[in-house]
């Protein structure tokens, strides 16, 4: 098909465009405003690259630069080459293994000299396309089971190395292409299923063994009771209601703590505890002695610190925050990772309830922004790619979001746009501005 | 299901919008609905700074200052900033070795962090802070910290001033944490006493500090700092040239002198000796120096001037002689006949005079102090007919001599006063089951007996004959700076006392003729006199024994002198007690005319001055200290290896060297061969009144 107009901004959807201007602003600013030392010069510091903030310029510099080669590339490269991407990806992931720097406690980076890569940050990207592709191609009949099982293992196998690599923050964020699939036809069932074992690992954590066996058989009970009358018909329900109500007692009494044993670490077993608001009692001296470890040369209940100081910081913001460069909690590092994972707490302390408010809107009506986006795609690749960027970036945004505000345990991953950090920023300006590039030749059939 | 039934793309828009909600719910409650949220924020970041003011300072009455404010420098250490630094020289510098450095250095980050300063060393001598001044730049971590001292330019008033000293959990319990851990308080002396009008008010910086709590810089530019306000100074009565020559007269023994201002109440002089170097407990050396005075069995930290308890002896005879004559039972004319002993009870008194017509009156009874005559009248006192009983008589006696101002606390702007013991119907019934009568207690008319006043309450009494029935509440302070009606805390030392105004003056006057004469016919007509003025005095020689070993040790008499001058209007009294000094004329007398001469005339006289010589280089400490001494270190030294089970102390007072045994079983043997010190003879005991128990006037430490 023919390229009707040979100007780069033809087509291209300044609504995002202008959002992520904003959001690199912000987090520049925010970064600015963390790390800013009183009476350093500022132009001077701005362009010395030794500070936080001028590094990050640097980055969103580099990034517009990605961004521009990004539109200047035919639409049609994308989904080509997609499996390609996803097979380089998997084989940086791979490479990790024998090849990775311990930085932090994490195992998934890779050090060229001074520049630091984190395949699983730039893997999202690679992913989104190769799901994209396999739930575009013509033979794909998304209702078979097998189908969707191929477009899980596409998601949950790069999730996986990324586990082996320490890095369970970041293999959360693959699960977010569910949400993808689900768009596609998977069955909603399998959400729900999902989210209600969400619900009952974290009941299994809250509530006593005992007791929520005796709420989950008096719920199966009361269900009986009221299906009773299709029970009278079908015997069938009854043995389904029955099979429910053992399997749910069997998440609670064994596969939770199978898990939590057998699969977690200890520390991040202790994160989850925190979370929610209980102590965490070692099982036994090997995995006590693995979390002092972990937390040596940290303040006791260090983990919990991090959450406690971020709240307070967000929580002394009050309704229109302390101002710029004011908000005593992050001028003086009392939240840890200010810059990076907690850099919420300066917008939350130094705007308050407003700023707050304003940033979430800016991510709300991006994300819709996106999800119309791909509605009014003609190509499924299109919208499957646009949705998965509206997951990947959801999943951050909110993941982020509830942990500094104490809803969700701490795990390590970035605000995207915000936060500082290179590669991260590369990734989602890449992720998103390949959707900017799918969307202005949305006239195109690319299926 | 309604949900059901949308679109899919809706639902993932509701999804979105949902956990947004719930974001939006948590921030709404974080950031409006929580109030604690505001405070954990301050509390984190401002730290609360406080500022100290200079202590006030104390001036003389002649406006020297006694104590003054200086500052010396506390040399702190960063351990996290201390890199590439010459440790060798270093260690040359502060005089350590490097073991020693490095165990401070731990020391330092085990107690405050590697981050914050901690004290390196404090109070550094000021050579050595010289030379650390000028070498700093090459030792980075380590800081010089001022910090205000105290300093004495006399030397002088050591055990008045008392010391500043760091709070303890105590104050800070009785302050109602109005004192903060690390603040420095009056500990003793005027020091505690006026610790209110002294230490000034504190101000508050509020400065922010960071996650590791090192300080960056004010909070808000300080707008909400309250400056510090310097403690106000205060004039005093004492001369503090008076004050040092009183304090030179007690060196090498064991003693007070109280000089009084009688129409005021003002203490002129109050020494204490042994005494101390106030200028040694403020320095480098100060807790080395400290160790030293508490260990010191003659307790040189002790003010004997308010702790000491003595027998008054013939001091008290001027009292006994205004209550005989108030009471009706003597007269200016009574007499006795007394041939050098009374013997109106079964045990004869006796009496250092025993020619004949010595207590031919009244007056020539107090001049030659008439032990006869005063155990008469204090019989006749408290077995007065008009009382009925002597259980009435002593009681009554007992009033009077509380009026004295003898028997309890004065009240004198000093902590930690004593009260002295003046005997009462219970204390006898105690001892002798109910049976006594006047004989029993016969001694008490000559100030013996369960008499025990203090230097101070003897200097008191006295100002009470020269003011003739009236006191005020002996005190140092004359007034504080800016003094508002707020200030009440010298209010009760302008109250007068009008305790015994109702004797008539003559009465009064027979009294003071009789000590007037002491000093011209009587026990006192020996010391050399100050040329125009009348002095009117009382010798005192009080018996005394001590036990030691078991055995109760007869030891010479203290030497007591009470005078006050000049007689026509009395501006000075003076009591001085030299323990173990023999009479009352011999030691005391001489030194109590040096302190008129002193403080009347602002100077001595040349042959005088050789006089001061003379009485300061005589030693009269009690030769039982060195064996006390020794009782008290061997003591400690088997409690210590009772606890540590380390020999190294109680080595040196095992009985013989090295015991070579094969027994293994005799190497037990280390408490009870503490024996081979050297052991003073005991004289023989003769019959006293007095016992004073070994360690009644130590400190407790």
């Amino acid at each position: 098909m023919e390229q009707h107009s040979s100007s780069l901004s033809k087509g291209i959807d300044w609504v995002l465009v202008w959002l992520y201007i904003a959001l690199v602003t912000i987090g520049l600013l925010s970064i600015f405003a963390a790390t800013y030392h009183e009476g350093d010069p500022l132009v001077q510091s701005f362009l010395s690259l030794k500070t936080d903030y001028s590094r990050q310029l640097l980055w969103i510099g580099l990034s517009s630069v990605f961004a521009t080669f990004i539109l200047l590339i035919d639409s049609k490269f994308f989904p080509a080459t997609a499996n390609l991407w996803y097979a380089f990806g998997i084989l940086l992931l791979l490479l990790v293994f024998p090849f990775h720097t311990t930085i932090k406690g994490t195992k998934s980076i890779i050090r060229f000299g001074s520049f630091n890569l984190q395949p699983a940050e730039l893997c999202k990207v690679f992913v989104n396309l190769a799901l994209a592709k396999y739930l575009s191609r013509i033979e794909t009949d998304f209702k078979k089971t097998r189908s969707q099982l191929v477009a899980a293992a596409i998601a949950v196998f790069p999730a996986l190395l990324a586990i082996a690599q320490s890095e369970t923050g970041l293999a959360l964020v693959y699960f977010s292409f569910f949400l993808v699939m689900f768009r596609e036809g998977l069955p909603a069932a399998v959400l729900i299923i999902g989210f209600s074992l969400a619900v009952l690992v974290v009941a299994t954590l809250l509530i006593e063994p005992n007791v929520l066996a005796i709420i989950l058989t008096g719920a199966a009970l009361l269900t009986l009771f009221f299906l009773r009358r299709q029970i009278k018909r079908d015997r069938s329900v009854l043995f389904y209601v029955v099979l429910i109500w053992a399997f749910c007692v069997g998440v609670q009494r064994f596969a939770v703590p199978f898990v939590f044993d057998h699969v977690f670490q200890p520390y991040q077993v202790k994160r989850i505890y925190d979370t929610i608001g209980k102590d965490y009692v070692p099982k036994d001296q090997t995995a006590a002695l693995e979390i002092e470890q972990r937390n040596k040369g940290k303040k006791k209940g260090e983990s919990d610190y991090n959450v406690k100081q971020s709240k307070i910081a967000i929580g002394s913001g009050g309704l229109l925050g302390k101002g710029l460069l004011k908000g005593t909690q992050t001028r003086y590092d009392f939240v840890p990772e200010q810059g990076t994972d907690f850099i919420f707490c300066t917008i939350g302390e130094g705007f308050g309830f407003v700023g707050s408010l304003v940033l979430l809107s800016i991510y709300l009506v991006m994300l819709m922004r996106i999800v119309s986006l791909a509605e009014r795609q003609r190509s499924v690749f299109s919208r499957c790619y646009a949705y998965g960027v509206a997951s990947i970036l959801f999943f951050h945004i909110a993941i982020n979001l509830c942990m500094t505000v104490g809803l969700a345990p701490v795990i390590g991953i970035p605000l995207p746009f915000i936060s500082y950090g290179g590669t991260a920023l590369l990734g989602f300006t890449i992720l998103l501005f390949i959707l900017i590039r799918l969307d202005a030749d949305r006239q195109m059939v690319l299926r | 299901m309604a949900v059901l039934n949308l679109s899919r793309s809706n639902i993932i828009r509701l999804i979105f919008i949902g956990i947004f909600l719930i974001v939006i719910v948590q921030l709404f409650n974080l950031q409006i609905l929580s109030s604690q949220y505001k405070k954990l924020a301050e509390d984190n970041a401002i730290y609360p700074k406080r500022v100290y003011p200079n202590r006030g300072i104390i001036f003389d009455r002649k406006g020297k200052p006694i104590l003054n404010n200086t500052i010396l420098y506390d040399l702190t250490v960063t351990p996290a900033q201390v890199k590439n630094i010459d440790t060798l020289e270093f260690c040359q510098l502060m005089e350590i070795d490097t073991a020693e450095f490095r165990k401070r250095i731990n020391d330092a980050r085990f107690k405050n962090g590697p981050v914050r300063p901690s004290v390196f060393e404090d109070l550094l001598p000021p050579a050595q802070q010289a030379k650390l001044e000028e070498n700093i730049y090459k030792y980075p971590g380590f800081t010089l910290v001022e910090r205000p001292v105290r300093t004495y330019p006399y030397n002088a008033a050591a055990h008045i001033m008392g010391y500043v000293g760091e709070v303890d959990s105590n104050i800070l319990r009785r302050s109602n944490f109005f004192y903060q851990l690390g603040d420095y308080a009056g500990r003793s002396g005027l020091e505690q006493y006026y610790e209110k009008v002294l230490m000034g008010q504190r101000g508050i910086q509020y400065m922010i500090k960071d996650n590791k709590n090192r300080i960056q810089g004010h909070y808000e530019k300080g707008v909400y700092d309250t400056p510090a306000i310097a403690g106000r100074n205060m004039r005093s009565y004492i001369d503090i040239e008076v004050q040092a020559l009183a304090e030179k007269l007690l060196s090498h023994k064991i003693g007070s002198i109280v000089a009084i201002e009688p129409k005021t109440g003002g203490i002129i002089a109050m020494a204490s000796s042994p005494n101390f170097d106030p200028n040694e407990l403020t320095g480098p050396y100060k807790q080395k120096n400290y160790n030293k005075l508490v260990l010191d069995v003659s307790s040189p930290l002790i003010n004997r001037g308010i702790k000491g308890m003595y027998p008054a002896g013939s001091t008290y005879k001027p009292l006994g002689a205004l209550i005989g004559l108030d009471e009706g039972v003597i007269d200016p004319s009574s007499h006795i006949g007394c041939g050098g002993a009374y013997y109106g009870c079964n045990r004869p008194v006796k009496c250092t005079e025993h020619w004949a017509g010595h207590a031919a009156s009244l007056r020539l009874a107090i001049a030659h102090s008439c032990n006869s005559f005063f155990s008469n009248t204090f019989r006749l006192t408290v077995d007065n007919p008009a009382i009925h009983s002597v259980r009435n008589g002593l009681t009554k006696w007992k009033d009077y001599m509380t009026a004295f101002g003898y028997g309890h606390r004065l009240g004198v702007d000093l902590p930690s006063e004593d009260g002295g013991n003046i005997p009462d119907t219970v204390a006898y019934d105690k001892e002798y089951r109910g049976s006594w009568n006047s004989c029993t207690m016969v001694t008490l008319g000559i100030g013996q007996d369960k008499m025990l006043v203090t230097p101070l309450q003897i200097a008191n009494g006295i100002c009470i004959v020269a003011n003739k029935g009236y006191y005020y509440t002996p005190h140092f302070i004359k007034g504080i700076e800016g003094e508002t009606p707020e200030d009440t805390v010298l209010n009760k030392f302008r109250r007068k006392h009008a305790v015994l105004t109702h004797i008539p003056d003559d009465v009064y006057n027979v009294v003071i003729d009789g000590m007037e004469d002491v000093t011209v016919v009587g026990t006192a007509k020996h010391i050399t006199k100050i040329p125009g003025l009348n002095v009117c005095a009382k010798t005192g020689t009080a018996e005394n024994k001590r036990v030691i070993d078991h055995k109760v040790l007869k030891l010479k008499d203290h030497s007591l002198f009470v005078c006050f001058a000049p007689r026509e209007n009395p501006t000075i009294a003076v009591a001085v007690i030299v323990e173990n000094g023999g009479f009352g004329a011999t030691w005391a007398g001489p030194m109590a005319y040096l302190v008129l001469e002193k403080y009347l005339n602002d100077t001595l006289r040349a042959d005088r001055q050789k006089e001061v010589e003379r009485i300061a280089n005589t030693n009269l400490m009690p030769s039982y200290l060195p064996r006390l001494q020794y009782i008290t270190d061997s003591a400690r030294a088997v409690a210590w290896f009772n606890i540590t089970h380390d020999s190294a102390v109680v080595k040196k007072y095992w009985r013989k060297p090295h015991v070579p045994d094969t027994s293994g079983q005799s190497r037990e043997q280390k408490p009870q061969t503490i024996m081979n010190a050297p052991r003073e003879k005991p004289k023989r005991v003769k019959d006293s009144a007095v016992k004073e128990v070994p360690g009644r006037t130590r400190e407790k430490t």
